[in-house]
């Protein structure tokens, strides 16, 4: 019980983080111009190229280990629009 | 405490995202002064942008591998069809180190107006450009009107209307 | 307790939410929506008396430019049975049919996704229910994406037509993708799960010294607490190689209220080869520690609360090596077609078991070897983007 409670209180506390992280970054001009993201916008760049194939083989792995979540990203990317 | 109300808080704060975001930039008139340039276009002709004086030219900056500037190509190629008789042309800038991506493109994607190459970026940093793709409408007497952020569908019905304006002024 | 834990979660949606609206009017141009594409899959795992293979075929289509709509049809086709089974229960043949359908809607700034999929099989049906926001910021070096899934799951048991649980599962996840330069993109991802309700497998047994039986212990079923709650964290990074090619890295730490704690590391990377070839080469490992309540052999009957002998429970390493290549297709005369891919991937894991024994190799009750096994996975798919 208590761990679950202090599991949430310790997302809470880590979300709050990577906000805070964020707002100090609003200063801050964009190091990457968006003309420099050629490499970034390439497929290979994709944390996920095959998004069938991603989604099964962590079906595999989560139907047979103990652990679950924090998998797939978004991101990265050609930043159009 | 208890009485926060998980579902009014949710609602205030939806519709403040909503109209943050709605009001996000993303096309705006601007003023001055077109910075002038002069770069290599397609036919290997140096062009240079004074030379379109008197006509009403956009400046759109575009790479291959941005899908929205793809998307947009032959948008911008019925609107070069549509008013270039009327003194209106496109200069579409490359933004690659290379050509070679540039004019693979251009071969699945024909377009007719003129296509320049910025290969060291100095034009893009002098327009400030901050999205792929940018688009900026300079009037006839070499002024900066309207800028364009990012491509979204839709967007090509702003630019037949501003193209229109500028056209009659 | 369950007020208690409401409550916690209550303020962390709402202090999520509003630090999201705070920093609304620092977002600026973002998103784009996933492409149109078609794939059809056929996996296919080979593991040690268990074999599961079935296709699965994902169909994207934006509608309008400001919307993308997805439908996934996948089936497990299950024939043999896993050890577990094998020891103590009859082997069985199965069949799973997973169903979902999903949307992506640019709402200006931000891509908010809604989802809904529905899993059967005839001794269990588990509906899901998933919501997605994601936002690019800071010149679109930043992505950040929050998300909630809710399900409930229907728990049936062959053989018994009066038995019937159920469980409902929650979780939420965020996660923050960084450019960090031209040629690297960091992410970071949070995710908690709970789970509530009869969270065991109906068919599974746990043993317990018995000397009163031949082989010297029984079965009695397991029993599983009532509720699960899971913290993961997560790093993700890609690295661009100037000759064009690039480096995955992945590292994930995770713990649990049942007392699991469960490292993995995966390592990638992917080069392509001219114009049409892309080969993938990667390596995985992971670690994890039992549950609290999880023993290979009791000392006797009812000897805990909670009683498990799930392997998926102990204490054990898995590793595996994968290879994939894809043979991109360009064809200049196919009207609706942009772009295909043809693409094999073969992946094998071995699993080793640090607290689990394999009871069908005769030996001193408690002695019997420890379990291993090997897994071949096989993926064979067609990509289409039209």
């Amino acid at each position: 019980m208590t761990t679950a409670r202090s599991g949430t209180s310790t997302m809470l506390r880590l979300s709050l983080l990577m906000i805070l992280i964020l707002l100090s970054g609003c200063g801050l001009k964009p190091w990457v111009k968006p003309y420099e993201r050629n490499h970034l916008a390439d497929p290979i760049m994709q944390f996920s190229r095959d998004p069938v194939s991603s989604a099964y083989i962590s079906h595999v792995y989560e139907a047979r280990e103990g652990a679950r979540g924090a998998e797939g990203s978004q991101g990265g990317g050609c930043g159009c629009n | 405490m208890r009485t926060i109300n998980l579902a009014r808080t949710m609602r205030i704060c939806m519709l403040l995202l909503f109209v943050a975001a709605t009001g996000a930039i993303h096309a705006e008139e601007i003023s001055g002064a077109a910075p002038d340039f002069t770069l290599k276009s397609r036919s290997g002709k140096n062009l240079k942008l004074s030379e379109f004086r008197g006509q009403v030219v956009m400046l759109n900056f575009w790479a291959s591998w941005c899908g929205p500037c793809r998307q947009e190509m032959p948008l911008l190629d019925q609107l070069y069809q549509r008013y270039r008789s009327m003194g209106f042309t496109i200069l579409a800038v490359n933004v690659e180190d290379t050509s070679g991506d540039a004019l693979k493109m251009l071969e699945e994607v024909p377009v007719r107006f003129p296509v320049l190459f910025d290969p060291d970026n100095a034009v893009s940093d002098t327009y400030g450009v901050e999205a792929m793709p940018s688009t900026v409408l300079i009037d006839r007497d070499g002024n900066m009107r309207y800028a364009h952020l990012g491509y979204m569908p839709g967007y090509e019905l702003d630019y037949d209307r501003e193209i229109k304006g500028l056209i009659r002024e | 307790m369950a007020v208690i834990r409401r409550k916690t979660k209550r303020r962390l949606w709402i202090t999520l939410i509003v630090l999201l609206c705070l920093l609304a009017p620092l977002l600026l141009l973002a998103a784009v929506l996933p492409e149109d594409r078609l794939d059809a899959l056929y996996h296919s795992y080979n593991g040690v008396g268990v074999e599961v293979d079935g296709p699965s075929i994902l169909w994207r289509k934006k509608i309008g430019g400001y919307s993308s709509i997805s439908a996934n049809y996948y089936i497990d086709a299950i024939s043999s049975a896993s050890i577990d089974a094998v020891s103590s229960a009859s082997p069985y043949k199965e069949k799973r049919i997973e169903k979902s359908v999903g949307g992506d809607f640019l709402l200006n700034t931000a891509i908010m996704t809604l989802g809904y999929s529905t899993s059967d099989e005839n001794d269990f049906n588990a509906k899901t229910a998933s919501f997605s926001l994601s936002q690019d910021m800071f010149g679109d070096l930043t992505t950040v994406t929050m998300g909630y899934v809710r399900g409930w799951d229907q728990i049936g048991k062959n053989g018994d037509p009066v038995f019937s649980e159920e469980a409902n599962r929650q979780s939420f996840r965020i996660g923050v993708s960084q450019v960090m330069s031209r040629n690297a993109v960091v992410a970071l991802n949070l995710e908690t799960v709970t789970d509530e309700g009869f969270l065991n497998n109906p068919y599974r047994s746990v043993r317990y010294l018995d000397s009163t039986s031949a082989s010297g212990y029984s079965f009695e079923p397991e029993v599983y607490p009532r509720t699960h709650t899971s913290n993961a964290i997560a790093l993700h990074t890609r690295y661009y190689l100037p000759y064009r090619a690039s480096l995955l890295g992945e590292y994930r730490y995770f713990t649990d209220s049942w007392g699991i704690r469960a490292n993995n590391i995966a390592l990638g990377y992917t080069h392509p080869y001219r114009d049409h070839w892309i080969f993938d080469l990667r390596y995985r490992y992971y670690t994890q520690d039992d549950a609290d309540f999880y023993n290979d052999l009791f000392p006797y009957r009812q000897s805990q609360n909670f009683l498990a002998r799930d392997k998926e429970l102990s204490r054990f390493k898995n590793q595996t090596v994968g290879l994939s290549v894809s043979y991109e297709i360009n064809p200049k005369n196919w009207k609706f077609i942009d772009r295909g891919s043809i693409n094999l991937s073969y992946d094998h894991i071995r699993f080793n078991y640090d607290n689990f024994r394999d009871i069908t190799q005769g030996a001193a009750v408690g002695q019997e070897p420890l379990y291993h096994f090997s897994a071949d996975v096989l993926q064979f798919y067609l990509s289409l983007w039209y």
